[in-house]
């Protein structure tokens, strides 16, 4: 238990010192985006029926901010120490795959959850934001932000330079939270884009998170729900393998 | 007796090469053993997957009889290891990683473990560098830092790849008297170096490694006797009579050489000389040394 509480705290710290960047500006990104957004779109009917579109992006921006600091959070502490090579001072104790995992994933979630958290402190001062079934945002909160930091340790593990990272963030991870409803409902979209953004996982983060708030969602919570433990098991599934098989990691 | 590390068969490839070819070896309980062998012939590679930094393609490896594949938790633990390459976490201060890098290995903070690190950093000469940033620090500094980072566990087998590589002398002593005071209480060394009087001097026993295959492993006393011998050189200014000059080995200006089976041989040998009419006006024995074993080893 040391071993992973020892590993938890490093990563915790890690972040935390340099909280300025890791939570502050992520949150001062998501206050641009709600506030040039906000006045675009106030006329659009993107939002769901009977909600403003101030208070609609709110949620989303919030989600989004969530993941994008997870897999952030994992994946360049992972790469960091591959790169410097201290990532020895940890491969050499008597840790198991369990400890890296659990240790990695929780500290980005509470990264997540404090830009989370500031994205929605700072969302409230610009709109009223209700909250309609709070087990739903957490339960979605902590599993996007899960999710999320085992795609980043999947990620760090894969990569073997920054550019291959940036290029997984970029071409896979941004993408996919941009076309997941952060920014409208996909009920505006044509049926084709539905159809599309319903087999994007990260859709049901965002939907579901979203219902917490509004209660009510593009698709059924229940739908959201199980999509979204199911891929949060299977990504941890595929994690703790590569961890466990010491892939790129113990060649 | 269960060694306190066992190779049997190791091999591992990087594509057509083998980096280890084979290597069987048991270092015992408390021996002070030397890895030597040049550039490339593996020494990293069978440190690494001792470690679990890599994994061995065949063969057994075990630390303190633990399977370092099967029952890897135990075999770390036993083991402390001292990286070739310098590497440092530059978030920390000193005192700040071996702390973390014994929490990793399952050791709370405690008043024990305080004076432990304290005692690491006095031996090590880093006590007034204990709360510098690892940016900080020398090279050299910052590999007295791996080696206090590598026995902060109280590993019962230490190994050191290559540790005094850009040390100076004067540390490179501090090290080695406190890397001996370790095995005086009982620790096994393993350790690699290019110095190889290093190994001459601290050494029991050694493996010499070329091309990924053991190619000597013996006592240091057996090695330097079997393959090394020891000469007697004499200088005389006069020409040395026939039958003398016959026996001598080379003759250079006034020097001239004679091989000795051991040093017991030196007294007849002079005796021999003075009958014979010779008087050296200067004498030198040559000792025995590592570097042409290991010279002799490589070119065979
Ligand atoms: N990760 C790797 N990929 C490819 N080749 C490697 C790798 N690590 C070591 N080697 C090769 O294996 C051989 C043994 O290397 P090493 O164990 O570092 O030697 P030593 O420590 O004895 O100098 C060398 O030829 C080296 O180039
Ligand atoms: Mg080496």
């Amino acid at each position: 238990m040391t071993g992973f509480l020892t590993l938890l705290t490093k990563e915790i710290l890690r972040f935390w010192k340099v909280a300025f960047q890791t939570i502050a500006a992520p949150v001062l990104t998501a206050l641009l985006y709600l506030l040039i957004f906000a006045h675009v779109m106030a006329e659009s009917n993107a939002a769901f029926r009977g909600v403003a579109y101030d208070q609609f992006l709110i949620p989303g921006l919030a989600m989004m901010s969530m993941l994008q600091n997870a897999f952030a959070n994992t994946s360049s502490s992972l790469i960091q120490s591959k790169i410097t090579g201290n990532i020895i001072f940890i491969l050499l104790p008597p840790l198991t795959h369990w400890d890296y995992y659990f240790a990695y994933v929780i500290a980005a979630t509470a990264r997540a959850l404090a830009v989370g958290l500031g994205v929605f402190l700072v969302g409230v001062l610009v709109a009223h934001v209700p909250v309609a079934h709070p087990w739903a945002i957490l339960a979605f909160a902590l599993l996007g932000s899960g999710l999320l930091a085992a795609l980043g340790l999947i990620a760090g593990l894969w990569a073997e330079k920054f550019d291959q990272l940036a290029a997984f963030q970029n071409f896979i991870v941004m993408p996919l939270t941009f076309l997941a409803g952060v920014f409208y409902s996909i009920q505006s979209l044509p049926p084709v884009w539905q159809a599309v953004s319903r087999c994007n996982p990260f859709f049901y983060l965002i939907d579901g998170f979203r219902y917490g708030f509004f209660g009510q969602s593009d698709v059924a919570i229940s739908l959201s729900l199980s999509v979204t433990v199911l891929s949060f098991l299977c990504l941890s599934a595929v994690t703790l393998y590569l961890i466990k098989s010491g892939y790129k990691l113990r060649h | 007796m269960t060694a306190a590390i066992e190779a049997l068969g190791v091999e591992k490839r990087y594509g057509s090469l083998a980096a280890l070819d084979g290597v069987s070896l048991e270092v015992r309980e408390g021996e002070f053993f030397a890895l030597l062998g040049p550039n490339g012939a593996g020494k990293t590679t069978l440190i690494s997957a001792l470690a679990g930094l890599t994994r061995a393609d065949h063969g057994t490896l075990k630390v303190m009889g633990h399977d370092v594949v099967t029952d890897y938790r135990a075999a770390r633990r036993a083991l402390g290891i001292v990286p070739q390459e310098i590497v440092f976490d530059p978030f920390f201060s000193v005192v700040e990683t071996l702390r973390f890098q014994a929490g990793y290995f399952g050791l709370p903070r405690t008043r024990a473990l305080d004076a432990w690190i304290d005692e690491l950093l006095a031996n090590l000469a880093l006590t007034d560098k204990a709360d510098a940033n690892m940016r900080q620090l020398s090279g050299g500094m910052k590999r007295r830092v791996l080696v206090a980072q590598a026995l902060v566990h109280k590993p019962p087998v230490i190994v050191l790849d290559e540790p005094t590589a850009g040390v100076d002398v004067e540390l490179r002593q501090t090290l080695w008297q406190f890397v001996r005071r370790l095995n005086a209480e009982g620790r096994t060394i393993l350790l690699t170096t290019h110095y190889l009087e290093e190994a001459q001097q601290l050494c029991t026993r050694i493996a010499m490694l070329k091309q990924g295959r053991v190619v000597a492993l013996d006592t240091t006393q057996h090695l330097l006797t079997a393959f090394s011998e020891r000469v007697l050189r004499v200088e005389v200014a006069a020409t040395l009579p026939a039958p003398v000059a016959r026996e001598a080995r080379k003759s250079e200006g006034h020097w001239h050489t004679f091989a000795l089976h051991d040093t017991t041989e030196v007294e007849s040998r002079l005796r021999w000389l003075r009958e014979a009419g010779v008087t050296p006006s200067a004498i030198e024995v040559s000792e025995p040394d590592l570097e042409d074993v290991f010279v002799k080893l490589m070119h065979r």
